[in-house]
């Protein structure tokens, strides 16, 4: 079926939208939810696993401290109020990739409810009500064989591993964000990017939405301005920030041409395709299952000390936000530079570097520039480029002290990113340390002048610009080493000339 | 009148991923039947302001420091599977595509 | 060497101590036991012959290295197939876990071993232990050594006839709604409910999440509180483990043993007065009771008025758990696969296997409990079981503000014949009338035997308020030291 979508600016003027967010993040826990295997990334298939998380019979789960304080901390960070008594319950459905067949999560008692956030769109704060935090736990994850796409249809099997199963999984639901307009979808955008920010400065997660670690499912409805708001659907398999706006503003592009034709919006699940940018439908939420949720037995109540609680609150970092708008301001920044800093994803690798001692300008210098380049090219996080803040702070140091010029400089930072070491043992064991000896250097320059006697003598006789050959040629033999200001200046001592 | 229909219980049959013959929804429709009016005596009890048990046990809070603790090889892991492929487990193809989470 | 397999588990361990004995010639014993009846009596599903030896050479030789063994080395143990035992069969009696070899132990079977004692086997039950008369096993039911036309009780009737067969000394049962307690009562054994929470749950194969307990089977009470202490306590990988040393047990059975009650004060709950009882057991029961009052004991009866409610309560909540805790039976990890034909779907193929390999009585508890878990019949289900739960466990509270344990006939009737109530299920639940308030309390309960009813034994049932386990072994063997232990015809 093709429709044609109408124009966004159309859409909005006839429409309110109304989006809500159901965030999940996989913490970064050593160890698995209910059982001690190991929550690291990758891994070959069904080797970290045990009896509780293959949910073989007589298994039993035992909470983890670590993931039920990373929540709090969660909960805190979003203003919530932190349940006094609460529960963990059963979802019963069946899939393979649920070991037991039912997701210990929580139910009706959320251990953090009541919050929100604020965020900036457009310069404006808007404030987002969080409804919940809660804890579940992940699935494995499976593999379908046989279809020309890897995907469930047409698949003639599926391969299932649980390592993934078990992971601690915090839950994160929007309450539902009207009055956005127009900015619907850059609302979306900002939120789950600030909430990425908040989650990231607690430590809890590395919430990489490439890797899973940060996953998102986007409600959207549309209703006219004064009537009551529409039947929502939920878009899942939203795995970008860039996806979040798409998602919301594709969405409402088609419930726009359903409603505009006449039509009904159906309660459902759609699925967002990152090559299209389109939704399709999943399973109507009108025939969904019933979960038959019940507290789980196999745990007991969680009862957070008050007094733990205040402990936690008073220790957070400081908010994302506020942080930045305080290094903006000690690194001199005006808005469109340190947009342009959060675009490349350098706050705290910038932050970090000035920590190790650079300047903000140098910091923000390389990882802005070649940094951000090549990570540009190679298409991999700047944060993952493979230098760290305390080597390019180093390298910075290098050439502060007279040890690199510019060009060596870069030479030396390629090593540092292909794992060459450090840049001081890189510049030592490549021989690139400016030639600042003298000595060597006037034995240089009288070789040079003596090999180009016609140039030689006009710099003598006041062509001073044709000391760039000269010093090109210095250069060369030093490999390069020397610094190119120093050699200018002997060669026009030796020459008598002035420069 | 009967608490609980054949269709109903067909109904719970499929929910509960077990795939009844006919003869067994006669047998058990009348059976669940009978036990289902046995049990509704709690009914009768006045409870609207008694909080409900869900653990006999009074405690909260056991916790779990998060240590990591040994896996099963991967032999072990599969060791009960009815199929298995490339160390993982193997199921026929899936029909329904949609996972909560 | 007189018959090793007559005496007590505290007699073999003696005869072990002292050398008098090894542990491999009473092994041998038992296996050779177990060879000669057990074709009558069905209480093994899995006989371990060579890992009982072999366990039992290692206690021999640790004894000779003069290592110090606990006071069960040496002493065979039965283990109902409810608990996990690492590389032997564990069935619970389903189709759907036939040939399961488990890759762990559950804790249990953990300490079974640390004490020294020596698996025989695994024992018959209902299939997850969903049954009051072995009649619901996949692999046919046992026989009580009474009348082997008679049911042994279930759901851990086979660990039950062990004991009464002389095939054990000693067994591990779980109870949930009476599943120790109940076959202990028919077979003429001693069967406990320990306190929920204080045995680890850890490995066994989920029933009833909030109720399953695991417990100890013997013989004689004392027997039954050296095992309950041997496999008790704490356990962190059990979050519902109750972080508190067991009560001293084993001295309390020492200290019933003398025959003194005086101080103390039973109570008859008015509400177990006979209705839905055979008369022959209230008899023997009433006979019983005028017996405790003779060894001192102070009995003043007590109204429990929502204790009518707990077997409705409880065939809500059991199913309720249960129909969630068997999703996993699902022929994706472990166990029966069925109908897996290369064309059928996942969805098919799942419920092809659970179809196949649950047997009826597990069909209709997973879809009783799917119901009563449904939105819409939720609070009127499951939820109002809850509240019931809460006010039998106000019922209790209140009783042991006035006594120090509560008494009643363990089962309403004797050993029925094979097939009797299986027609009904209804009628079949009738048999844990009596055990399933303490279930649902989460309060410790003994079966001791206390006479007999046309020839075949009547259980009397103390139960006590949550840890204080160490009261009902004392009436209990307060009671056995009057009447004595009870022994079946001769196989």
């Amino acid at each position: 079926m093709t429709t044609t979508l109408p124009a966004y600016d159309e859409v909005v003027a006839r429409y309110e939208p109304v989006i809500g967010l159901e965030t999940h993040v996989e913490l970064g826990t050593n160890t698995k939810m209910w059982c001690g295997c190991p929550t690291d990334f990758g891994g070959e298939p069904n080797t970290r696993v045990c009896p509780v998380c293959l949910g073989l019979p007589g298994s039993l789960p035992v909470a983890n401290k670590a993931a039920i304080e990373a929540t709090v901390r969660i909960g805190l960070a979003l203003n919530c109020s932190i349940a006094q008594w609460c529960r963990f319950a059963r979802k019963n459905y069946f899939y393979p990739d649920m070991p037991k067949n039912f997701q210990i999560s929580q139910y009706d008692e959320p251990l953090c409810f009541d919050g929100y956030l604020d965020v900036e769109v457009n310069g404006e704060l808007v404030r987002i009500g969080i409804e919940r935090v809660h804890l579940e736990e992940d699935t494995g994850k499976t593999l379908h064989v046989g279809g020309a796409t890897g995907r469930i249809h047409g698949a003639t099997e599926s391969l299932v591993d649980y390592n993934r199963a078990g992971i601690p999984l915090v839950e994160i639901v929007t309450k539902p964000i009207p009055g956005t307009g127009a900015l619907a979808p850059e609302v979306a955008r900002a939120y789950v990017t600030e909430l990425r920010d908040v989650i990231r400065s607690l430590g809890v997660s590395d919430v990489r939405m490439e890797e899973g670690s940060l996953r998102c499912d986007v409600n959207t409805s549309l209703n006219l301005p004064g009537e009551e708001w529409g039947t929502r659907t939920e878009t899942k398999n939203v795995n970008s920030l860039r996806s979040v706006e798409r998602a919301v503003r594709s969405e409402m592009l088609r419930q726009a041409a359903v409603l505009g034709a006449g039509g009904r919006i159906t309660q459902e699940t759609r699925h967002f395709h990152e090559d299209t940018g389109d939704t399709t439908p999943g399973r109507s939420k009108e025939t969904a299952t019933d979960y038959r949720y019940f507290p789980e037995p196999d745990l007991v109540p969680l009862a957070p000390d008050p007094a733990w609680v205040a402990e936690l609150k008073a220790a957070l970092p400081e908010l994302p936000r506020l942080h930045r708008r305080r290094l903006q301001e000690a690194w001199g920044l005006s808005d469109a530079d340190m947009q342009s800093v959060l675009n490349a994803g350098a706050v705290e690798l910038i932050e970090a570097t000035v920590a190790a001692g650079a300047t903000p300008a140098a910091a923000r210098k390389w990882w802005l520039g070649e940094l951000s380049r090549r990570a540009n090219e190679t298409g991999v996080e700047l944060a993952d480029i493979g230098a760290t803040p305390a080597q390019v702070a180093e390298l910075q140091g290098l050439v502060d002290a007279g040890k690199l010029n510019d060009k060596l400089a870069r030479t030396v930072l390629e090593g540092v990113v292909t794992g060459e070491g450090s840049p001081t043992e890189i510049m030592t064991a490549r021989g690139l340390e400016v030639v600042s000896d003298t000595g060597a250097l006037t034995a240089a320059v009288d070789e040079a002048i003596a090999a180009n006697p016609a140039i030689a003598d006009k710099v003598r006789s006041g062509k001073v610009a044709a000391a760039g050959a000269l010093v090109g040629a210095v250069m060369k033999t030093t490999r390069g080493q020397a610094d190119a200001q120093t050699v200018r200046t002997l060669i026009l001592e030796r020459l008598g000339a002035q420069g | 009148m009967a608490a609980i229909s054949r269709e109903e219980v067909a109904h719970l049959a499929r929910l509960s991923r077990l795939a009844v013959t006919e003869e067994e929804l006669d047998t058990f429709a009348g059976q669940l039947d009978v036990i289902l009016q046995a049990v509704a005596q709690v009914g009768e009890v006045a409870a609207a302001d008694i909080p409900p048990t869900s653990h006999s046990v009074p405690l909260t809070n056991v916790l779990r420091e998060d240590v990591v603790t040994p896996c099963l090889t991967p032999e072990e892991a599969l060791s009960g599977a009815p199929d298995a492929e490339e160390q993982r487990f193997r199921v026929p193809r899936i029909l329904d595509e949609d996972v909560a989470s | 060497m007189t018959d090793v397999t007559a005496m007590t588990a505290t007699q073999i361990a003696g005869l072990v101590a002292t050398g008098a004995a090894s542990a491999v010639e009473v092994t041998q014993a038992h296996l050779d036991r177990i060879a000669a009846v057990d074709g009558r009596v069905n209480a093994f599903l899995h006989v371990d012959t060579e890992g009982a030896l072999a366990a039992a050479r290692d206690i021999d030789a640790r004894r000779a290295a003069g290592e110090e063994l606990g006071p069960l080395a040496g002493v065979p143990v039965a283990v109902k197939d409810v608990l996990t035992t690492k590389g032997v069969p564990t069935t619970v009696g389903s189709k759907i876990l036939e040939g399961w070899r488990p890759p762990y132990d559950s804790t249990i079977v953990e300490r079974l071993r640390a004490a020294g004692t020596v698996m025989l086997g695994k024992t018959n039950m209902d299939e997850f232990a969903m049954g009051s008369s072995t009649e619901y096993s996949a692999y046919g039911p046992s026989r009580n050594p009474w009348d082997t036309d008679r049911i042994p009780g279930g759901s851990g009737g086979g660990s039950a006839a062990a004991l009464a067969a002389y095939e054990a000394p000693l067994a591990i049962g779980s109870d949930t709604g009476g599943s120790i307690r109940q076959p202990g009562a028919v077979t003429g054994t001693v069967g406990a409910k320990p306190t929920y929470g204080g045995t680890s749950r850890y490995g066994l194969v989920a029933f009833s999440s909030s109720l399953d307990t695991p417990g100890p089977c013997a013989r004689t009470v004392l027997d039954a509180a050296l095992l309950h202490a041997a496999i008790g306590g704490h356990d962190p990988r059990d979050s519902t483990s109750i972080p508190a040393p067991v009560p001293d047990v084993v001295a309390a059975a020492k200290l019933g043993a003398t025959g003194d009650l005086s101080g103390v004060r039973l109570g008859i709950v008015t509400e177990f007065g006979g209705e839905g009882a055979e008369p022959g057991v209230m008899a023997t029961f009433r006979e019983a009771v005028d017996t405790l009052t003779k060894l001192g004991a102070e009995i003043v009866e007590i109204s429990c008025p929502h204790f009518r409610y707990a077997l409705p309560a409880y065939y809500l909540i059991a199913p309720s758990e249960c129909s969630s805790n068997l999703a996993r039976f699902d022929g994706v990890r472990f166990g029966l696969r069925t109908g897996d034909d290369g064309n059928r779907s996942l969805e098919e193929v799942m419920s092809l296997t659970r179809e196949a390999g649950f047997g009826p009585e597990v069909k209709r508890r997973i879809m009783l409990g799917t119901y009563a878990l449904s939105s819409g019949y939720y609070d009127a289900y499951y939820g109002q079981a809850q509240k019931v739960r809460t006010l039998i466990t106000r019922d209790f509270t209140a009783a042991f503000e006035r006594v120090d344990a509560l008494i009643s006939p363990t089962t309403p009737f004797v050993a029925f014949p094979l097939g009797a109530r299986t027609s009904d299920p209804y009628q079949m639940y009738l048999a844990d009338l009596f055990t399933i308030p303490s279930n649902l309390y989460g309060g410790p309960g003994i079966s001791v035997p206390c006479g007999l009813s046309e020839g075949l034994p009547v259980g009397l049932q103390v139960m006590a308020p949550t840890m204080a386990d160490d009261r009902m072994y004392r009436v209990a063997a307060a009671l056995e030291s009057a009447v004595g232990t009870f022994t079946p015809p001769a196989l």
